[in-house]
């Protein structure tokens, strides 16, 4: 047996800087078709999470039903996991928020998921600003069942058999300003670094985050007339900023111009920084959010980039005042009020 | 056959000679929207304040202002508090309803009405007492557009004086309703006080119903099943609660706001609770479950509508293994329609609510301090067992109002299941999710948030194996609804045993369930005093059954399944669980038109079909 002790090895993995490799974020081998833009938005968010050094077991994953909500099983196995019920993940993120306020909410919907069967559950979490990472893999079709159209296809888009869209989509971007959501942003699966920054400055930020992320379905939208297809979204997208991110715990001095440049402080100190591509777009104006969405879909551009950003709105948490430690572990001491609380009340009602 | 055991056959001034005392229903009749329910309450009260038993029923309708509300107050002195069919003793407040409600009375009951209406025309066999309110109420209140809210607490002084009920009583019941509003209070005082005034100067008391002091409700309360509902709730540790506003459910979680906010906030002003009105069912109970999963005692309340919408997550709940409590507060079915009435409706359906296999537990009280108790009941065995449990209440019990004695402080600690936390896992090392160890069907589980590597599990619905991973085996689906099955036999010896009350060698049972209670004691003296015919009586108090209910069936040759449904919906429940040869001992005897099961009714149906 050896003795002495071995030397470092140079290929010791790397670690974040909670002490963790990238390993302990990973999670089981993906079940969706190769190329499919979810597998990469799953390796995004195992980036992200291992980058901003989240503890993952703070982390619960919350999905409804389809491909896009399988996918929390392909990345984080050390986080707690619920594939819900179709369209109501947004209800079971709530209660488990209020049962335990410092779980880090992370929920993955797909645009049938929310903008169909579960738009009723989206439009209330967003009005709620819960804190939560609301990510729609929007594809702009149902994969589980084999091809059909959702509400966030564009008009005109056409199906692999032929059929045309002839109702306008919904923008699940625009609803999300207008609802009150606090970071709301579209992405491109394709896009390894918006996409990753985003995500960064999403779990820096303590609100409601709706990203919208395209995420063509190789298998049943990726065709020539489909207006969600690798292709088409390349060739039409649009970008707002180029983004960069500074997290909390790295010490750079930020510098910025600010003529250029906007600079977003987020909840826990980090800095996400905006460069101008546009160059009067102001990320925390609502109303200019909403009418430069408007104008995206009349010009049939593919619009990404950190629409809108409120770092300063009270979080649904913040509003039920309750006690920092989670309501779950609470003990009977403190939730069960003793024998003269029930006394009084009997006394009122003799 | 006797129709009524308390109401004179005779009328007009023979009844002079005649003292019934304590034993009388008094109907008052208004329009909704009119302060009558401050009347109602402090009429109640004062008769509660003599020492007299007593039930108060509010049938109302599905409207805020305008329409017709029947208020009952039973007064009784063997303590029967369920409903009675025959009114003894009508105010009728209501133009539009009063002939209807005074063609309605049995010969020789009293009528309270309102001068102009001239209901004394109607009929000869009645009691008359005319009383013009308006100008008795004007003389009182100055300020005319406060007038309309006092007027009914002039009939309050009215029956005091008839019935004898002591003004000094109905002052403090006066005190107690207006609390701190002082001049509220004094201004409803002259209101009553005039009444009284008036009824003792110029009418001239015939009817044999009399109020005498009496000492059965010394150091009870009254309270309506839904706030006492969530004082349980609120003892039983319960620190989420998600729901939407339905009838007759709303008044559950709006009391337990009330009670959460003085009992609940600590003295930094942080609660020790979240309570949630969500969007619709839907995602009230997914917030349940969500909050359930992730560790929080949680619960919701609604109406059979509302259990419908939950029905596929409850699906989830049930293969997920989830905790939960659900309060279905039952009324009559759809929302157009009958609302605000009574029913015993969602029985069957919630015992399988949802899809595919699925069975769920059921508490059933039937009084303010079963909702006490069962609350905590609930709670602990939607932990034990993880899943949701139902407590199914209905509209007579969580809205009207119930004498009752005292709740009594749950001396059984909080139990929160097989949970297992950091400590346990760094003995462990890993967990299996769904794996019964114990043998009683019950897995362990972990909560979102415990610092340990091994603590994440992957919650999805039927498909997984017992270390929760993704599985379409058969073999793993049927070893996991085995256990599920093995989970719910288990629970048959922890849910709550039912009642058994036995009479002299009875040969018949009955067997009830909720607020059909209160009809069933009351119908059992009278099938004994009037038919001879002696029962005994179970009160199921669980779904699933447990050996009692078997045993008490194999014990009688006829048993009467009394409930307020069309379709004897836990009758069909106990034929899924009989054995062959006692299924054809079971007989049905329904009571659906809304209204609270009163005994007579029972006892009707009961000595027809026994051939008397």
């Amino acid at each position: 047996m050896a003795t002495t002790p071995a030397e470092p090895r140079s290929s010791e993995p790397k670690t974040n800087h909670i002490g963790l490799t990238v390993i302990d974020y990973k999670g089981g081998k993906t079940t969706l078709c190769a190329g499919c833009g979810h597998n990469a938005i799953s390796e995004r968010i195992i980036e992200a999470m291992y980058d901003m050094g989240v503890q993952p077991e703070r982390v619960a994953k919350l999905s409804g039903i389809g491909c896009s909500s399988k996918s929390p099983a392909y990345f984080m196995n050390r986080s707690h996991s619920f594939n819900s019920v179709h369209g109501r993940m947004p209800s079971v993120a709530t209660g488990a928020m209020l049962a335990n306020r410092n779980l880090i909410a992370l929920g993955v919907s797909g645009d049938g998921d929310t903008a169909s069967i579960g738009i009723g559950q989206f439009v209330h979490l967003m009005r709620r600003n819960l804190p939560i990472i609301y990510i729609i893999e929007d594809n702009g079709v149902y994969g589980l069942t084999k091809g059909q159209f959702s509400a966030t296809a564009d008009l005109g888009s056409k199906l692999k058999s032929g059929v045309i869209n002839d109702l306008p989509p919904i923008d699940t971007c625009a609803l999300a300003i207008e609802l009150g959501a606090t970071f709301v942003g579209r992405s491109f699966s394709g896009d390894k670094r918006q996409l990753s920054t985003m995500l960064k400055a999403a779990i820096a930020h303590d609100g409601t985050v709706m990203l919208d992320v395209v995420s063509p379905c190789v298998t049943f939208n990726d065709h020539e007339g489909s207006t969600k297809s690798y292709k088409y979204v390349k060739d039409h997208e649009e970008t707002l900023q180029e983004m960069s991110f500074v997290p909390h715990f790295e010490e750079i001095d930020v510098e910025y111009d600010p003529g250029t440049t906007v600079n977003v402080t987020m909840h826990d100190g980090s800095h996400l920084q905006l460069r101008k591509l546009e160059e009067d777009y102001d990320p925390t104006n609502r109303i200019q959010a909403i009418t430069r969405l408007t104008e995206a879909h009349e010009k049939g551009e593919v619009l990404t980039g950190l629409f809108y950003v409120n770092t300063k709105a009270p979080s649904f948490l913040d509003m039920l005042n309750m006690v920092d430690q989670p309501l779950a572990t609470l003990p009977e001491s403190v939730t069960r009020p003793g024998r003269e609380a029930l006394e009084a009340a009997m006394e009122e009602l003799r | 056959m006797a129709t009524t055991d308390v109401t004179p056959q005779s009328t007009g001034g023979q009844l002079g000679r005649k003292r019934i005392v304590n034993d009388m229903s008094i109907q008052v009749a208004t329009v909704n929207g009119s302060g009558s329910q401050s009347s109602n309450t402090v009429l109640l009260r004062a008769i509660f304040q003599m020492g007299v038993p007593i039930s108060g029923k509010n049938l109302f309708p599905s409207n805020i202002a305008g329409l017709p509300t029947w208020y009952t107050i039973r007064a009784n002195k063997d303590g029967y508090i369920g409903r009675k069919k025959e009114i003894d003793f009508l105010v009728a407040m209501n133009a539009e309803t009063a002939q209807d409600d005074v063609m309605s009375l049995a010969p020789g009951a009293s009528v309270l009405y309102d001068e102009p209406l001239a209901l004394d025309r109607l009929r000869s066999d009645l009691i008359f007492y005319a009383v013009p309110y308006d100008k008795l109420v004007a003389a009182v209140c100055p300020e005319a557009k406060l007038r309309k809210l006092v007027k009914n607490m002039v009939y309050v002084g009215v029956v005091a004086q008839l019935l004898e009920v002591e003004m000094g009583e109905v002052e403090k019941a006066i005190r107690k309703q207006f609390a701190t509003k002082v001049k509220a209070a004094n201004l409803n005082l002259a209101a009553a006080q005039a009444g009284f005034d008036y009824a003792k100067a110029s009418l001239q008391k015939r009817g044999a119903f009399y109020i005498e002091r009496m000492d059965k409700t010394a150091g009870k309360i009254i309270i309506d099943g839904n706030s006492a509902a969530a004082l349980g709730c609120m003892f039983a540790g319960c620190t989420v609660v998600t729901w939407y506003p339905i009838t007759p459910s709303s008044s559950l979680v709006e009391t337990m706001i009330e009670y959460m906010k003085d009992y609940r906030i600590g003295p930094d002003g942080k609660a020790t609770f979240a309570i949630v009105q969500a969007e619709d069912e839907l995602a009230a109970i997914g917030m349940v479950i969500g909050a359930g999963w992730a560790g929080a005692r949680s619960m919701t309340a609604t109406a059979g509508p509302g259990i419908s919408l939950m029905s596929e997550f409850s699906g989830l709940a049930y293969y997920a293994e989830i905790p939960g409590v659900i309060w279905d507060i039952q009324r009559v079915g759809p929302s157009t329609g009958l609302p605000t009435r009574t029913s015993q409706g969602d029985i069957l359906s919630t015992a399988f609510l949802s899809h595919g296999d699925t069975k769920n537990i059921m508490l059933i009280p039937c009084s303010a301090a079963e909702c006490f108790s069962m609350a905590s009941e609930a709670f602990n065995l939607a932990e034990q067992f993880q899943t949701l449990v139902f407590v199914m209440s209905d509209l007579d019990l969580g809205m009207n109002n119930w004498m009752s004695d005292p709740f009594e402080y749950p001396t059984a600690p909080i139990k929160r299941g097989k949970v297992l936390d950091k400590q346990d896992l760094e003995k462990l090392g890993s967990f299996a999710r769904y794996k019964d160890l114990d043998g009683d069907g019950v897995g362990y589980r972990t909560l979102p948030g415990t610092d340990h590597p091994a603590a994440a599990y992957f919650t999805r619905g039927s498909g997984h194996n017992d270390k929760s991973n993704y599985s379409e085996r058969p073999d793993d689906y049927e070893d996991n609804m085995e256990r599920l099955n093995r989970k719910f036999e288990t629970a048959r010896s922890f849910v709550p045993r039912p009642e058994v009350l036995k009479g002299n060698k009875a040969k018949i049972g009955i067997i009830a369930y909720g607020t059909s209670h209160w009809g069933i004691i009351e119908s059992r003296d009278q099938l004994r005093n009037e038919y001879a015919i002696e029962t005994d009586y179970l009160r199921l108090r669980a779904y699933p059954f447990t050996r009692e209910v078997h045993d008490f069936i194999e014990q009688h040759e006829r048993v009467y399944v009394v409930e307020q449904n069309r379709d004897a919906q836990m009758l069909s429940l106990l034929k899924l669980d009989l054995k062959p040869e006692l299924l054809t001992r079971l007989r049905s005897i329904s009571h659906l038109d809304g209204l609270p099961l009163d005994a007579r009714s029972v006892t009707d149906e009961l000595s027809t079909m026994e051939g008397k």
